[in-house]
C-alpha cells in the first residue's frame, strides 16, 4: 500500500543522506521524497511517499524516528490530508494543436507559463492524480520535458504540526 | 582562556572521564597528538588503525565504558570501518575522532581525504563532521551521549585539521539537548503486567536472551526472573556471559550451533520471552518454523528490533534493568500464582532436562590427538572465574561459546553480528588495558590470527600479559567444514598451505612462545603460559578436521540440527 510521509528534520550536514540512505539500505523503496526548510530555518520537512505492507511501514516509521537527526514522523495514511504536488510540462503545440492545447489547460485550471512559436510550458499544481490526467490528455500531441515536484502534505483542520 | 580545537578536544575527553584513549597518528591528527604529549590521558599505539577500534570495543565490553579511538584522515580512518561495523553491530559504546582535511579542502580530493561521515553513515549510531570551533565541545559531549544512551553504538567525529588549531573558548557544556533522540528507559507498567500474566499463564515458557542483558547491567535481575518462575534460559553467542551457565536453567546457546536441548525448548516453548535479542538469522534457522507454537513478549530498548524479524504478541520499549525490575516486583506480589506456576512447569522442565541427558553438549575425546574443545575445557578449568575470554571468528569460536562455562557477567568478548575474523586479539589488548590484573585469554584460529598478528607489539610495548591460544588446524576451518557437508569435500582455499612458526612468530616480537602437539602437552602449556608474566602466545595442534556439531544447515529449522554422532 501507498504511504505518504512527513518527517521533520534538523536541518543540518548530511541529513538528507541519512534518510535516503536508510531507506536504500534496508530495501524500503522511495517513490519520491521533496524537502525544504520550515519557518524555522534549522528544521527541514521532508515529505516522502512509499509502499510497503504493515510489517515493512512500521519498521520505516520506528527507522525513521530511530536517526537522531529526525524530530517527528507523521504517516498521514488514514488520516485527512490536502496532497498537493506540482508539475512543469513542456508541450509541442505548433498551428492547429495550439488550440487544443489550451482548452485542456483550461479545463484542468492550469497555467500557460512560458509560450514559443513551438511550445508551451504548463504549470499546474493538484493531486498527483489530476496531474496523471493532465499528461494522459497531453501525452498524444507530444510532451517534450516533464518535472513534477513530488506531492507535499499537510493534515486536515485547524490543527498543526509545530515548525 | 581560549584553547586550540584539539585542546579543547582533550579537554573535554577529561570531562567525559576518558582515562586512555587507542589510536594512530598521522598528519591529519598530528596537532592532537602535540597536545596528547602533555595531556594526563593514556595514548596505547596499537599497530593498526582497525586494532585501536577493536581494542577501544574490548575496552567498553568489558568496562562498560564508551571506547575512544583516534586515526588521521584518509586511511586511518578507512582502516577504522570495519572495527567500527564490527561495535556497530553489537551495539558497543565507541567514539572514534578521526582527522580530516582542512574545511577549505572538503569535497576536493585532496590528500589523505575520505568521506568518512558517507562512508560510516550505515554504520555508526550517529556521525558528526566538525564544521565550526563553537560547535566543537557540544559535537563531544553528544557523541559521547549518544554513544552510551539507548541501544549503545559507535559514533564518529570527523575533526577537520584547520579546526584542530583554531582557537575559541573553551566551556563544556552540561546538558545535551537533542530534540531528536530521547531514548526509552521506563518499561510501560501495564505492558509490564500484562506480560507478568502471560507468564503465569505459560505452561512451557522459555527465556531466550541477547547481547542487552550485558550492556544493561542486568543480570541479577535476569537470574532473578529465572529463579523465581523456574524458566529454563538459553542465550545467544552474544550472551554467554550474561547468565551463569553452570545454572540448572542454563540452556547454552541457541541456534546455527545451539545446544539440541535449546533449540528444543524454543521450538517447543508456548511463551517465549525474548530480553534484548533481536531475532538474528543465526538464532532463528528458517524464520517460520522458529518457536512457532510460542507467544512470544519481546523486551528491548530499541523498537526497531521489535517485530522486524517475527511477529510479538506483547511488545515492551525499554532498559531491560528497568523492566525485569519492575516484572520481579510485580510477580514477587503473587506467591500463590507463582508457586502454581511453578508445580504446572515441572513437567516442562522434566522434559528439557531429558533433552539435556539425552543429548548433552560432547565430543569424541581423544587420547592421540588434541581435541581442540579439550584444550577450551582445560583453559577453561586453569583460569579464574573472571577471567576475560575473547576469540576470533570460526570454529574455534563456536566451540568457545559450547564449552567454556561462562559464570560472570563481561568475560566473553566476540565478534557477533558481523563476525569479524581479527577482533580477538586486539579486543583481548583493550581489556587487558582496562583491567592490567585479570586474566585475558584470545581463543584463537590459526586463519583470524594472521588477520592482526601485528598487535603482538603492541602487547610487548604495554607489558600487556595477554595470553594466545591458538587452536592451529591449519585450515580455515568453519568454511572448511561447510565444504565438507555442503560442497563435497571440495576444500577450495581453505587449506593453510604454508604452515607458520607461531613460537617464532611470537619471539620475534618479544613475546614468550609456547607449543602444544601431544594431548599431554595441553595442561602443562596452558599452565606455564598462565604462569609467565607478559604476553604468551600458545599454539595448539588440533585435530584438523573436528567440526562444530550440532549445526542447523541454512534454511532449516532449528529442531532440524545435524548432530554428533
Ligand atoms: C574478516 C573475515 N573474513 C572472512 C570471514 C569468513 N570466515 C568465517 S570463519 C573463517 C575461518 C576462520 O579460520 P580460523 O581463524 O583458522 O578459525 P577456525 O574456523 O579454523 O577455528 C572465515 C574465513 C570472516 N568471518 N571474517
Ligand atoms: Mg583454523
Amino acid at each position: 500500500m501507498k504511504h505518504t510521509i512527513s518527517v521533520l528534520v534538523e536541518n543540518e550536514f548530511g541529513v538528507l543522506s541519512r534518510i535516503s540512505g536508510l531507506f536504500s539500505g534496508r530495501g524500503f523503496n522511495i517513490e519520491s521524497l521533496s524537502v525544504a526548510p520550515t519557518l524555522e530555518p534549522n528544521i527541514s520537512r521532508m515529505t516522502l511517499v512509499t509502499r510497503g505492507d504493515d510489517r515493512i511501514l512500521e519498521q520505516i516509521n520506528k527507522q525513521l524516528n530511530k536517526l537522531i537527526s529526525t524530530i517527528k514522523v507523521i504517516d498521514f495514511t488514514g488520516e485527512e490530508y490536502v496532497e498537493r504536488e506540482l508539475a512543469l510540462i513542456k508541450v509541442n503545440a505548433e498551428a492547429d494543436s495550439r488550440a487544443e492545447a489550451l482548452r485542456i489547460v483550461d479545463i484542468f485550471r492550469a497555467n500557460v507559463v512560458d509560450v514559443t512559436p513551438k511550445s508551451y510550458t504548463i504549470q499546474i499544481t493538484g493531486a498527483p492524480a489530476k496531474i496523471d490526467g493532465l499528461v494522459e490528455l497531453l501525452r498524444p500531441m507530444g510532451i517534450k520535458e516533464i518535472v513534477r515536484s513530488g506531492p507535499v502534505v499537510m493534515g486536515r483542520g485547524a490543527k498543526g504540526v509545530s515548525a | 582562556m581560549e584553547l586550540t580545537g584539539s585542546q579543547i578536544l582533550l579537554e573535554s575527553l577529561q570531562k567525559e572521564g576518558v582515562d586512555t584513549v587507542f589510536g594512530y597518528p598521522g598528519g591529519a591528527v598530528i596537532n592532537i597528538y602535540d597536545d596528547l604529549f602533555d595531556s594526563p590521558i593514556e595514548h596505547v599505539l596499537t599497530r593498526h588503525e582497525q586494532a585501536a577500534v577493536h581494542a577501544a570495543d574490548g575496552y567498553a565490553r568489558c568496562t562498560g565504558k564508551v571506547g575512544v579511538v583516534v586515526a588521521t584522515s584518509g586511511p586511518g580512518a578507512t582502516n577504522t570501518v570495519t572495527g567500527i561495523a564490527t561495535a556497530y553491530m553489537d551495539s558497543i559504546p565507541l567514539v572514534v575522532i578521526t582527522g580530516q582535511v582542512p574545511t577549505p579542502l572538503i569535497g576536493n580530493d585532496a590528500f589523505q581525504e575520505a568521506d568518512m561521515c558517507g562512508i560510516t553513515r550505515p554504520c555508526t549510531k550517529h556521525n558528526f563532521l566538525v564544521q565550526d570551533i563553537r560547535d566543537l565541545a557540544r559535537t563531544i559531549k553528544e557523541a559521547f551521549y549518544i554513544a552510551r544512551t539507548g541501544r549503545p553504538g559507535p559514533v564518529l567525529i570527523d575533526f577537520p585539521k584547520d579546526i584542530q588549531v583554531t582557537k575559541h573558548k573553551f566551556k563544556y557544556p552540561e546538558k545535551v539537548n537533542l530534540r531528536g533522540y530521547k531514548p526509552t528507559y521506563a518499561g510501560n507498567k501495564r505492558q509490564i503486567s500484562k506480560a507478568g500474566k502471560m507468564i503465569l499463564e505459560a505452561k512451557r515458557p522459555v527465556l531466550y536472551v541477547g547481547g542487552g542483558i550485558n550492556l544493561s547491567a542486568a543480570n541479577e535481575e535476569l537470574v532473578k526472573l529465572a529463579e523465581m518462575t523456574q524458566t529454563p534460559v538459553t542465550t545467544t553467542l552474544m550472551a554467554m556471559s550474561g547468565f551463569p551457565q553452570s545454572h540448572p536453567l542454563a540452556l547454552g546457546m541457541l541456534g546455527m550451533h545451539g545446544t539440541f536441548y535449546a533449540n528444543m525448548s524454543v521450538t517447543e516453548c508456548d511463551l517465549l520471552i525474548a530480553v534484548g535479542a533481536r531475532f538474528d538469522d543465526r538464532v532463528t534457522g528458517r524464520i517460520d518454523a522458529f518457536a512457532k507454537k510460542a507467544k512470544v513478549i519481546h523486551i528491548d530498548v530499541d523498537p526497531t528490533s521489535i517485530k522486524k524479524n517475527v511477529a510479538v504478541d506483547l511488545p515492551i520499549v525499554g532498559d531491560l534493568k528497568d523492566v525485569l525490575t519492575k516484572m520481579v516486583e510485580q510477580l514477587a506480589e503473587k506467591p500463590d500464582e507463582l508457586q502454581k506456576l511453578v508445580e504446572k512447569t515441572s513437567d516442562w522442565r522434566a522434559t528439557v532436562d531429558e533433552w539435556k541427558k539425552s543429548h548433552p553438549m560432547a565430543y569424541q575425546a581423544s587420547d592421540s590427538v588434541i581435541k581442540p574443545q579439550f584444550v577450551i575445557e582445560k583453559i577453561r578449568e586453569l583460569t579464574a572465574d573472571d577471567a576475560i575470554i575473547t576469540t576470533e571468528v570460526g570454529q574455534h569460536q563456536m566451540w568457545t561459546a559450547q564449552f567454556f562455562q561462562f559464570s560472570q557477567p563481561r568475560t566473553f568478548l566476540t565478534s557477533g553480528g558481523l563476525g569479524t575474523m581479527g577482533y580477538g586479539l586486539p579486543a583481548a589488548l583493550g581489556a587487558q588495558v582496562a583491567y592490567p590484573e585479570r586474566q585475558v585469554v584470545d581463543i584463537s584460529g590459526d586463519g583470524s590470527f594472521q588477520m592482526n598478528s601485528q598487535e603482538l607489539a603492541t602487547l610487548v610495548q604495554y607489558r600487556l600479559p595477554v595470553k594466545i591460544a591458538i587452536l592451529n588446524n591449519n585450515f580455515l576451518g568453519m568454511v572448511r567444514q561447510w565444504q565438507q557437508m555442503f560442497f563435497d569435500k571440495r576444500y577450495s582455499q581453505t587449506c593453510m598451505e604454508l604452515p607458520i612458526d607461531f613460537v617464532k612468530l611470537a619471539e620475534a616480537y618479544g613475546a614468550t612462545g609456547l607449543q602444544a602437539t601431544s594431548v599431554a602437552d595441553v595442561e602443562k602449556t596452558i599452565k606455564k603460559a598462565l604462569e609467565t608474566p607478559g604476553p604468551v602466545l600458545m599454539e595448539f595442534k588440533v585435530a584438523r578436521e573436528e567440526n562444530v556439531l550440532p549445526m542447523v544447515p541454512a534454511g532449516k529449522g532449528i529442531h532440524e540440527m545435524v548432530l554428533a554422532s
